[in-house]
């Protein structure tokens, strides 16, 4: 309103626009014919933007001009019944003709086929020390008249028989008659009841179980539930345990390298050998575990690959080592010329393979032991000429000497630059900074 | 392809392997024993080794810009045996782009030929017979059209094939299986125990499902694992060499 003031506009009230809205709204209100406005509210109040039904899409009656169709009450019989019962219904008539065949529903009437057996047949194969001929008359009586349905029968007879007594009695009968009436016995062997007879204690306890399951409460699931899956626990451990204890078993019979292994021991330790043997065992163990466990998850699947098999192995037997030294022994059997993946991985080559990459762990712990050794003796021998390098270079260029010649030891070389650790690092700038450098075949 | 792989046993350790016998071994033996869960047959695993990969050919003048390449995707018996005796069908899950992406191959030769110009990764399932293994094994396999060489010359004579060597594993086969496949040449079966008694199985071998006869079979890898094990064997006598040597210079330095 001030701005208006200021920009000397004339002042208009907008009654028009205002006129304009209410007026649209009345329109949709009225839009209903036809229907009253409640029932039209009832829907939306508003006409359907699409309508539900097209009616062009029902399909329409197929009425053939020519045929009259009239509908009229006529008498039909029904073969199923055995008396001759007339009785009235609506018909379909074209054309004046009534339609032909049966009553529709007549094909329904199935029945079961109850044998029958003579008197003679009983007296030659069905008695029964626990039934009489009565009461296995009427048993099929019974039968033949529910069609076997022995719940119903089960109820009807006369004297008091469970249901399986019943059926046990019932199949026994139509199995004895069925050989007996049969040419020969090869004929009747395909048959259910001859291949398969009826066993009635079978059925008792099946049915016992049944009825203990379904009557079980809620508590009782749960407790077996709990039960079963730490079952399914234990064996699952017991397993694992003997599988471990049978790799112990195993490899503590094969002797030394393995035994030294994985031993990171401290440096001023003048270990005695059995302190390293049974630190040994210890780390070995984990290892064996490892590949006890791998072995075990295995063979829990159902179906795998040897190369899967083969990266679990390797993965477990590599698992304390840290992932420098992974790479260490992948470097190394590069410079071996073996393949990091076999290319032909069977059983024996995959065995190969994990045994030299197990090796190579070996091999690359004892050279650090070495080292850590040496570094300790020198530490005390008090040259501190050493570089501050990776300690490694100094250990592993000796190595690489004789790794390149495995027919020539060149002993004095080797002691020599093991004198001289001082020496030797400052010789080698270009190496020594260069963590790969370490063991190359190609080195003399 | 009768090799002989027996799971060792306190009696003999007849293995053409080295002495320390790898614990693998050693743990199936001994643990399965104790073993009564689940009928199923134990201590032997079957192996079944396959080869599986791609070749494709140039189809030169009759390239065009969307078909440059016929190229066929393939699992076979490594021996070129017939597989059907254990894979039901195997499922190659293509590149999007093509049309019904995923063919399913239901009778052996288990391959699939088709044309394209581009290189991608084709996912192979496969599914055994329901008494196999109820569990699919999957698969990946990079199709390769162009050889390795940058600028090598486009042949349409000489395809461009990359194969792979597996052996798949069931290692708790169950009775019916083996009794089915254990003289079966795409098979490997361990010894088994001569008092084992075998549920019959018929062999029905009416049809054949090999590739021996292979109209690509000329380019087929041979793979021998001798050159391999004569490596490692080298490999692992240096290792040893150098192990030992290690071992006396430690123990100078202790003693």
């Amino acid at each position: 309103m001030d701005a208006k003031d200021i920009l000397g506009l004339p002042k208009i009230s907008l009654p028009i626009p205002q006129e304009k809205k209410s007026r649209p709204q009345k329109d949709s209100q009225r839009k209903p014919d036809g229907i009253s406005r409640e029932v039209y509210a009832l829907t939306g109040g508003v006409a359907p933007l699409m309508p539900s039904i097209d009616v062009n899409q029902l399909k329409k009656r197929q009425q053939p001009e020519n045929e009259k169709i009239t509908w009229e009450w006529l008498s039909f019989t029904n073969s199923a019944r055995k008396d001759d019962l007339k009785l009235y219904h609506w018909v379909r008539v074209v054309n004046g003709t009534p339609p032909s065949g049966d009553y529709s529903f007549a094909k329904y009437n199935k029945s079961v086929d109850v044998i029958k057996y003579t008197d003679e047949e009983y007296e030659k194969h069905l008695t029964d020390d626990s039934w009489t001929k009565e009461e296995t008359d009427q048993l099929f009586d019974l039968c033949e008249r529910f069609d076997l349905r022995f719940v119903v029968v089960a109820d009807r007879f006369p004297s008091s028989r469970s249901v399986e007594e019943l059926k046990n009695r019932y199949y026994s009968v139509s199995r004895a008659i069925l050989i007996a009436r049969a040419p020969s016995p090869a004929d009747v062997s395909g048959h259910p009841l001859v291949k398969e007879p009826y066993n009635i204690s079978q059925e008792i306890d099946r049915k016992r179980a049944l009825s203990m399951v379904l009557s079980q409460t809620k508590q009782q699931e749960r407790k077996d539930a709990e039960i079963l899956s730490e079952a399914k626990k234990i064996m699952e451990s017991r397993m694992a345990a003997k599988a471990a204890q049978d790799a112990e078993l195993a490899v503590t019979s094969n002797t030394s390298p393995e035994g030294m292994e994985k031993t990171t021991a401290p440096v001023e330790t003048a270990s005695p050998s059995n302190v390293q043997a049974t630190s040994g065992v210890a780390p070995l163990m984990s290892m064996a575990d490892n590949a006890a466990s791998a072995a075990a998850s295995l063979r829990m699947l159902r179906v795998y690959l040897r190369t899967y098999a083969l990266d679990q192995m390797v993965q477990a037997a590599s698992s304390s080592a840290g992932l420098r030294t992974i790479k260490r022994v992948e470097q190394f059997l590069q410079e071996l010329k073996v393949n990091l993946k076999p290319k032909v991985p069977t059983k024996a080559v995959c065995a190969e393979h994990l045994e030299l990459r197990k090796e190579i762990l070996t091999l690359l712990n004892l050279q650090k032991l070495l080292q850590n050794k040496e570094e300790g003796s020198s530490y005390r021998e008090g040259s501190y000429t050493e570089t501050p390098d990776t300690p490694k270079d100094r250990s592993f260029i000796p190595d690489s000497v004789s790794f390149g010649a495995i027919s020539t030891e060149r002993v004095g070389k080797r002691d020599q630059k093991r004198k001289g650790p001082g020496r030797e690092a400052p010789s080698s700038p270009a190496q020594s900074n260069k963590r790969p450098r370490k063991l190359k075949a190609t080195d003399s | 392809m009768a090799r002989v792989s027996i799971p060792t046993d306190q009696n003999d350790a007849a293995v053409e392997e080295s002495d320390s016998t790898p614990p693998q071994q050693m743990i199936e033996t001994e643990d399965e024993e104790n073993k009564s869960l689940t009928k199923k047959i134990k201590d032997l695993e079957i192996c079944v080794p396959i080869a599986y990969g791609t070749i494709s050919f140039w189809l030169g003048k009759k390239a065009t810009e969307t078909q440059s390449h016929m190229w066929t995707v393939y699992v076979r018996g490594a021996t070129n045996e017939d597989l059907s005796a254990v894979i039901k069908k195997v499922v190659f899950q293509l590149h999007p782009s093509f049309s019904n992406a995923r063919r399913v191959v239901e009778s052996p030769p288990f391959e699939l030929t088709e044309r394209g110009w581009g290189e991608f990764e084709i996912a192979i399932s496969i599914f055994f017979h329901n008494d196999v293994c109820d569990k699919q094994l999957d698969l990946f396999h990079p199709l390769k059209l162009y050889s390795e060489a940058e600028h090598g010359p486009l042949s349409t004579k000489k395809p461009v094939i990359v194969e792979s060597y597996d052996e798949i594993i069931f290692p708790n086969p169950s009775d019916k299986f083996l009794a089915r496949v254990h003289n079966h040449p795409s098979v490997i079966v361990p010894r088994l125990p001569p008092t084992l008694n075998l549920p019959h199985a018929p062999m029905d071998d009416t049809r054949r499902g090999d590739t021996k006869d292979h109209p690509h079979g000329q380019w087929f890898n041979r793979f021998s694992e001798a050159d391999e094990l004569l490596k490692l064997a080298e490999a692992r006598q240096q290792v040893q060499n150098h192990i030992v040597k290690l071992k006396r210079r430690l123990s100078m330095l202790e003693g």
